[in-house]
């Protein structure tokens, strides 16, 4: 396989691992070292690479895995809280505000999520996979994952609901 | 759309089990400006997904590094070879090591530089013996500087005497 041959294999779902790993260790720069370390490996082990059915669920497999082995080492102990600017089309700046202010309050939501949710919302949410392709990257059945995506989908929709109504109740 | 509609997709939403249009639908419905007020807290959420689904990975991938780490294998292959010639060549051209080896000429300078060096050292010992004198001189400034001490005691009780 050729450089060119794995560029183009990998372009499709860099971005998602990214944000699948960007989702777990909030901070950017944590990320963009995850999603490197991840595509090395790949690309190290290029010649087996023909032999995975699914190079993308497999891939995804391998960030949460990293991702989550990077939260439990010490080294990971210290990462910073870092939110990405957000760029928005609305017209008023309050609009704008308010826009980017309640958005930070869902990232901030989903930032408490148990990491199992978060996999999933970011998994089914954002990147819109399918529910047999994330039970085949989390190694879950579909139920499990529909029962822990309700549950998150849940806690996303009170928490915001308090705070929307917040002082009015 | 009708609001009902979407009230229900919501219910199927929260309890996950809506298919993936369905989730596309409600995510336009929350894109649009006509939000019904009491779903308002919903938008945020979905404009959030969307939002970070623009999320970009920027980095380049790093493939290239195979190529340096050959480079560095063979500049310590250099270095190692450089090093081991630099330790063969000096024994290989092995010179004569004893004075035998030598022409009759060549021993007959050595012998004569060998003499002239040791006359050298010879003054230089006189000089040296004629410092151990000056360490002498020395020695007795010492034990002048020690009597004077005694002399300064000797004061300090006739002082002391003197104040009783």
């Amino acid at each position: 396989m050729k450089q060119a041959d794995f560029v183009s294999l990998v372009v499709p779902f860099k971005d998602k691992v990214f944000r699948l790993a960007k989702r777990l260790l909030v901070s950017r720069e944590e990320a963009e070292d995850a999603t490197q370390e991840i595509l090395l490996k790949l690309w190290k082990h290029k010649e087996k690479i023909g032999q995975y059915n699914n190079v993308e669920a497999f891939s995804m497999t391998m960030t949460k895995n990293f991702c989550l082995d990077r939260l439990k080492s010490k080294q990971a102990q210290n990462l910073k809280i870092v939110h990405s600017n957000y760029t928005d089309n609305n017209s008023s700046l309050q609009q704008q505000l308010e826009a980017r202010d309640s958005m930070d309050w869902v990232s901030k939501i989903m930032e408490d999520l148990p990491e199992q949710q978060k996999i999933i919302v970011q998994l089914r949410d954002i990147e819109h996979y399918d529910f047999t392709e994330i039970a085949k990257m989390l190694d879950m059945n579909e139920t499990a994952i529909r029962v822990s995506l309700s549950r998150a989908r849940k806690t996303i929709r009170e928490k915001l609901n308090n705070i929307h109504s917040y002082g009015i109740k | 759309m009708v609001l009902n509609n979407i009230e229900e997709l919501l219910e199927k939403y929260d309890n996950a089990e809506t298919s993936l249009q369905e989730e596309v639908q409600l995510g336009a419905y929350f894109k649009s400006d006509n939000v019904a007020a009491h779903l308002e807290h919903y938008k945020p959420m979905f404009q959030y997904f969307s939002q970070s689904q623009k999320e970009q990975y920027t980095k380049d991938v790093p493939l290239n590094t195979k190529k340096t780490t050959r480079l560095y294998q063979w500049i310590s292959v250099a270095a190692v070879t450089v090093l081991m010639l630099g330790i063969a060549i000096p024994n290989w051209s092995s010179s004569p090591k004893t004075l035998a080896a030598y022409t009759p000429e060549e021993q007959q300078m050595y012998l004569e530089t060998k003499q002239a060096l040791a006359m050298l050292s010879n003054t230089f010992n006189d000089g040296a013996s004629s410092y151990s004198n000056l360490g002498l001189v020395s020695k007795n400034f010492n034990d002048g500087l020690e009597k004077a001490s005694h002399i300064t005691e000797f004061s300090e009780i006739t002082n002391n005497l003197l104040k009783n």
